[in-house]
């Protein structure tokens, strides 16, 4: 079985961040995947983004994580200094057959993006019995 | 097939490269920062951004998911240091596929400009992001000087 599968980062569905400085530059989120019986939990550091700024949607079996930062530095401010040099994160994640994409629990708390996607109840694993 | 627009001379082009030059300066391409003795590699948890105005220095921490309770502010003279944590404990029953999110103590220290006022300071925590402004000296405000007339002076 290769669970390993079950949630892989996107390749070529969405288009590809370009790594360059500049106003078009993506900022790619820390993520935490893991898997329990019930479904797999996604957390991404999206700080800076509130609830009206992230676009969290599922296209074709993608998962993808969009948002924007949304302080506005005053006016007549330059830069002295910036470890962050964009505004957008986005980040995708193809989904398995046995997740339901449909049941996808979301919650954003503090520049944290917590995603639940449950498993169908029918492939959650179950104890085989042996019988003697 | 796009040999002929000719990219070093075309107007807009030229604007592109302006612009590109703008960002870069705006965005500390070439700052002070860039190679500080207490400049750290990318990546560092939290990512810190600093802007500065005639009358205030702003920092930003990008510190998602910290208690602000816990974090320890301290400045002296003009150097600013963070400490906090950020402790992800994992869940032991879970099988776990990335662990890209920092977990664990942290320290940041920058300098700031010469001028900013240590008592003049005021920090606020929104959306996972620390933001720290504090005031420049009055004397270090740009002022506006008054050309006065000369009494008596031929007209």
């Amino acid at each position: 079985m290769n669970t390993q599968n079950e949630l892989t980062e996107g390749r070529g569905a969405t288009p590809t961040p370009r790594r360059t400085s500049g106003p078009e530059s993506v900022l790619r989120p820390a993520v935490d995947i893991f898997e329990t019986s019930e479904g797999i939990t996604l957390i991404a550091d999206m700080p800076g983004v509130s609830k009206n700024r992230l676009d969290l949607r599922i296209e074709a079996n993608n998962l993808l994580l969009e948002g924007t930062i949304g302080i506005a530095p005053q006016e007549n401010m330059a830069a002295l200094h910036a470890d962050v040099r964009a505004t957008l994160y986005r980040r995708s994640f193809v989904l398995g057959n046995e997740l339901e994409a449909s049941k996808i629990e979301a919650n954003l708390k503090d520049g944290l993006l917590t995603v639940r996607i449950p498993k169908r109840a029918e492939l959650r694993p179950r104890r085989i019995e042996v019988k003697s | 097939m796009f040999g002929n627009i000719g990219y070093s001379t075309h107007p807009l082009f030229t604007e592109m490269r302006r612009l590109e030059q703008e960002l870069d300066d705006l965005f500390g391409g070439s700052t002070p920062w860039t190679g500080g003795i207490r400049s750290t590699p990318p990546g560092t948890f939290p990512a810190i951004n600093v802007g500065s105005s005639d009358d205030s220095v702003t920092v930003y921490l990008f510190a998602p998911g910290v208690d602000p309770q816990k974090l320890d502010i301290t400045i002296q003279q003009n150097v600013l240091a963070v400490s906090g944590e950020r402790e992800i404990t994992p869940d032991p029953a879970a099988t776990y596929y990335r662990q890209e999110r920092f977990s664990g103590d942290f320290r940041r220290v920058v300098s700031l400009p010469d001028d900013i006022d240590p008592d003049k300071v005021d920090a606020t925590y929104r959306e996972g992001i620390v933001q720290i402004r504090l005031q420049r000296r009055e004397s270090a405000k740009p002022r506006a000087i008054q050309i006065r007339e000369e009494a008596g002076a031929p007209s």
